[in-house]
C-alpha cells in the first residue's frame, strides 16, 4: 500500500492478489514445540519439571501393577509373592469380584439377572441418546424400568405388568380428559392409575408365584449393582422433576411458582448425607407402623429430591440465557404455553444447560456411594466392611480403592464424552 | 402505484383500537389511541424512540398487555381470554427487528412448525406450503440449513415466509430493517412491497420514508405515547401539520 501514496492517492486495482502458502517454519511438529514447550525459560522449566514428576509416577506406579499377584487365597499368601517387589495384591478382586459387583448376599445362582438387566439397559437408554435411532425402541425404553425391577428383584411377573397396567391406564385418562382441562386430565390420570393398582392387587395377592422368579429383599442388593441402580434411576427420575421444577420457579401462578422456591432453597441448603440419614430413620415415623416403606425406594426419594434441585437450577440458567424474542416469536405465531415450552424453549434451554447437567449426573453417580453411611452395602461400603474386615484382605487397601476409582471413572468418563459428543452434534451454527 | 393501492381497500375493518391506554407500572406508554384499520390497508407508523410505536403494534397481537379500552381484530375482542388471544395470534403475523428464527430448527423446520401444531397441517402439506412462500422470498435453496448460516436480510426474509405460513390476513412487522446492513435493506423491502401489491393488510414501524412513499396508504406520526398525526404519505411528507412532525421529518430526511 505504501507506494500507493507516493504519486497519488487515487488508486484502483486491475489484478487479484492470489492466496500464497505461509513462510517455512510456521507450520508442523517443531513449531508447536517451540511455542507450547519451550516457548521462555520458565515455560522451558516448567515442561522439563511435568516430564520429571510424570517419569516418577510411571517408575513408581508400574512395578506395583507388573509384579501385581493374581490367584491367590488371601492377604499372607500374596505378600509371600510379593516378599518387598512393590506389586500389588490384585487376587482380592478376583476373589471378591462378585461381592463388589453384587453384594455379599445377593443369591450367586441369580448373578445373570441383574448382568443381563444390566444389558438390557444399554438398548433402552441407546434410543435416549441417540436420537437418530428408530423411535419404535422407545417403546422399550418405556418397559424397561418394569422389566428391570421383574429381573432384580424378582417375584411374580404380575407384579410389573400390573405396575405398568396402572401407568398406561393413567396415560389414556389423561388422553381423554385431557380435553377438558389440563387438571382434570391430570387428576383423572392420578384416579385411574390407582384404580387400577387397587384392582390388579387382588389379583397379585391371587397369584403370588405366577411365573415367579426368586425374590431377592432390597436388603440384600450391594454392590456396584446398588450404585448403578441408584445412579440410573435417580438420574432419569430427576431430569424431569428438574425441568418442572424450573419451569414452575418461572410460573406467574404464584403459589406454585413458591412451593418451587421453597422446595428448591431448603433442598439446596442441606447437605445430602442429612437427606439419607432422614430417609434411614427419621421417615418411618412419618408412616403409620405396619407400613415399612422399602429402605431403596426411601434413599432413592431423597436422592432424587436433592439432585432434582440442583438440576432445576441448572435448567433455570438455561432458560434464562434464551432471548425474550424466542418466546414473542413462539406467541405471535399462535403455540400455546405447552407447545412453546416443549417445541421453542426446551430445545434450546436444555442444550444449553447440557454442560450442568452433566456435571450434576456425575456428581450424582458418585454420590450414591454416601449410602454406605447409613449402612447399606453398595461398593464403597462393601469394601470398608465386609472386605477390608474379613481375615484374609483386612489391609489391602490400594488395590480394592483404585479398582472402585477405575469402576466410576469409567461410567463418568463415558457420560462426560457423550455429553460433549451431543453439543457438538446439536452445534447449529448460531451463537 | 398509489392510486391501484387505494383500491385495494375496503370498508372493511380488519382492526378496531378505541381508547386504549396503557401503562408500564406508573409509566403512561400509549395515551387514548384510537385507531381504524381497514382490510388492505398497508400503514407506516413512525415517530422518535420511545413514542410508544412497537408497543401500540404489539398490543395488536397481545405481546403486550393493554389496559383500558378495546381492540378488536377481526371482529374478535382482545380480552384476557386465552381462546380468544390464540384465534387472533394465528390470524396476525408478525416480523421482529431481530428476526427471531428459532435457531435449533432448519428454515423449513421454522416455517412449518407453526402450521403442524396450531393448525393441525399435514406435515407433507406444511411443507409444500412453506416451500411455496420460501419461493416467493426467493430463498427456497436454503430450505434445510438452519438460521445461523443465514445472512440477516435472508433471515428476515425467512421470519416474513414463516409468517406467511400460517396464511395470516394482516401482517405486522416491528422495524423489521432496523437490524440489517444497508445492503440487506432492499432485499427485505422488496419482499414487502411485493407483500403489499397482493393486498395484504399491513402495519409497519419502520423509518424507511422511501418504503413509506412507495406503499404506505396512511403514514401515522406518534410521539409521547399519542398518535400526533397521520395523513396520506404525500400529503405528510410534503406538508407535515404538526411542528413536532416537521422536526421529526427535517431531522430524518435533513442529511
Amino acid at each position: 500500500m505504501s507506494d500507493t501514496h507516493a504519486q497519488t492517492v487515487a488508486f484502483v486495482r486491475h489484478t487479484e492478489i492470489p492466496p500464497a502458502p505461509p513462510p517455512p517454519g510456521q507450520t508442523g511438529a517443531v513449531k508447536w514445540m517451540r511455542e507450547n514447550l519451550f516457548s521462555g525459560p520458565f515455560n522451558t522449566i516448567m515442561t522439563l519439571l511435568g516430564v520429571y514428576i510424570v517419569y516418577t509416577l510411571v517408575v513408581g506406579i508400574f512395578p506395583w501393577i507388573a509384579n501385581g499377584v493374581w490367584g491367590v487365597d488371601n492377604i499372607r499368601e500374596c505378600r509371600e509373592i510379593t516378599q518387598g517387589n512393590g506389586g500389588a495384591c490384585f487376587a482380592v478382586i478376583e476373589q471378591r469380584w462378585q461381592q463388589l459387583l453384587f453384594g455379599f448376599e445377593y443369591p450367586s445362582s441369580e448373578y445373570w439377572r441383574p448382568t443381563f438387566a444390566f444389558v438390557l439397559l444399554f438398548v433402552a437408554v441407546a434410543p435416549v441418546l441417540f436420537l437418530n435411532l428408530p423411535r419404535i425402541m422407545l417403546a422399550f425404553t418405556g418397559i424397561y424400568p418394569f422389566l428391570a425391577y421383574f429381573l432384580i428383584w424378582g417375584g411374580t411377573i404380575l407384579i410389573p405388568i400390573t405396575a405398568l397396567l396402572g401407568f398406561v391406564v393413567g396415560y389414556f385418562a389423561f388422553r381423554r380428559l385431557e380435553r377438558n382441562s389440563f387438571a382434570a386430565g391430570l387428576f383423572g390420570a392420578v384416579a385411574a392409575a390407582l384404580i387400577t393398582w387397587w384392582v390388579t392387587g387382588f389379583l397379585v395377592q391371587a397369584a403370588p408365584n405366577f411365573l415367579a422368579l426368586p425374590e431377592v429383599a432390597s436388603r440384600n442388593m450391594g454392590g456396584f449393582m446398588l450404585n448403578m441402580i441408584l445412579g440410573t434411576v435417580c438420574v432419569s427420575l430427576s431430569l424431569p422433576i428438574g425441568i418442572a421444577l424450573a419451569l414452575g420457579r418461572q410460573s406467574h401462578m404464584p403459589i406454585i411458582k413458591w412451593i418451587c422456591v421453597i422446595f428448591i432453597e431448603f433442598i439446596r441448603g442441606v447437605p445430602l448425607i442429612t437427606l439419607l440419614f432422614v430417609a434411614n430413620v427419621v421417615l418411618a415415623y412419618f408412616f403409620p407402623p405396619e407400613t415399612s416403606l422399602d429402605l431403596i425406594l426411601r434413599v432413592i426419594i431423597m436422592i432424587t429430591m436433592f439432585s432434582s434441585a440442583y438440576i432445576a437450577e441448572v435448567i433455570r440458567g438455561g432458560l434464562a440465557a434464551l432471548p425474550r424474542g424466542q418466546y414473542e416469536a413462539a406467541d405471535s405465531l399462535g403455540l400455546d404455553y405447552a407447545q412453546a415450552t416443549r417445541l421453542i424453549i426446551m430445545p434450546q434451554a436444555l442444550k444449553i444447560s447440557i454442560p450442568g447437567i452433566v456435571n450434576v449426573a456425575v456428581g450424582l453417580f458418585k454420590d450414591t456411594t454416601l449410602v454406605s453411611v447409613i449402612s447399606m452395602f453398595d461398593l464403597v461400603g462393601m469394601i470398608r466392611g465386609p472386605i477390608l474386615s474379613s481375615t484374609d484382605w483386612a489391609g489391602v487397601y490400594w488395590e480394592l480403592w483404585a479398582f472402585a476409582s477405575v469402576l466410576f471413572f469409567v461410567v463418568c468418563y463415558g457420560i462426560s464424552q457423550y455429553s460433549q459428543w451431543l453439543e457438538r452434534k446439536l452445534q447449529t451454527g448460531h451463537r | 402505484m398509489n392510486e391501484t393501492a387505494a383500491m385495494q381497500v375496503s370498508d372493511e375493518v380488519a382492526i378496531d383500537i378505541q381508547g386504549m391506554n396503557k401503562w408500564y407500572g406508573t409509566f403512561h406508554v400509549l395515551r387514548d389511541i384510537d385507531l381504524t384499520v381497514f382490510r388492505g390497508e398497508r400503514i407506516v407508523i413512525c415517530g422518535p424512540s420511545g413514542s410508544g410505536k412497537s408497543t401500540l403494534i404489539r398490543c395488536i397481537n397481545a405481546l403486550e398487555e393493554h389496559q383500558q379500552g378495546s381492540i378488536t381484530v377481526d371482529g374478535t375482542l382482545l380480552s384476557s381470554d386465552l381462546k380468544n388471544i390464540d384465534t387472533i395470534r394465528s390470524e396476525v403475523g408478525m416480523c421482529f427487528q431481530h428476526f427471531n428464527l428459532f435457531p435449533h430448527l432448519t428454515i423449513l423446520e421454522n416455517c412449518t412448525l407453526a402450521p403442524i401444531w396450531v393448525r393441525k397441517t399435514p406435515k407433507k402439506e406444511a411443507e409444500e406450503t412453506a416451500m411455496h412462500f420460501l419461493e416467493k422470498v426467493k430463498i427456497p435453496d436454503q430450505a434445510l440449513k438452519y438460521p445461523g448460516q443465514l445472512s440477516g436480510g435472508q433471515q428476515q426474509r425467512v421470519a416474513i415466509a414463516r409468517s406467511l405460513c400460517m396464511r395470516p390476513r394482516i401482517m405486522l412487522f416491528d422495524e423489521p430493517t432496523s437490524a440489517l446492513d444497508p445492503e440487506m435493506i432492499k432485499e427485505v423491502l422488496d419482499t414487502m412491497i411485493e407483500l403489499a401489491e397482493e393486498g395484504m393488510t399491513m402495519l409497519c414501524v419502520t423509518h424507511e420514508m422511501g418504503f413509506a412513499r412507495q406503499v404506505a396508504n396512511r403514514v401515522i406520526f406518534m410521539d409521547a405515547g399519542q398518535i400526533v398525526e397521520q395523513n396520506e404519505p404525500e400529503e405528510f411528507f410534503n406538508n407535515p401539520k404538526s411542528e413536532r412532525t416537521q422536526l421529526f421529518l427535517s431531522q430524518i430526511l435533513g442529511h
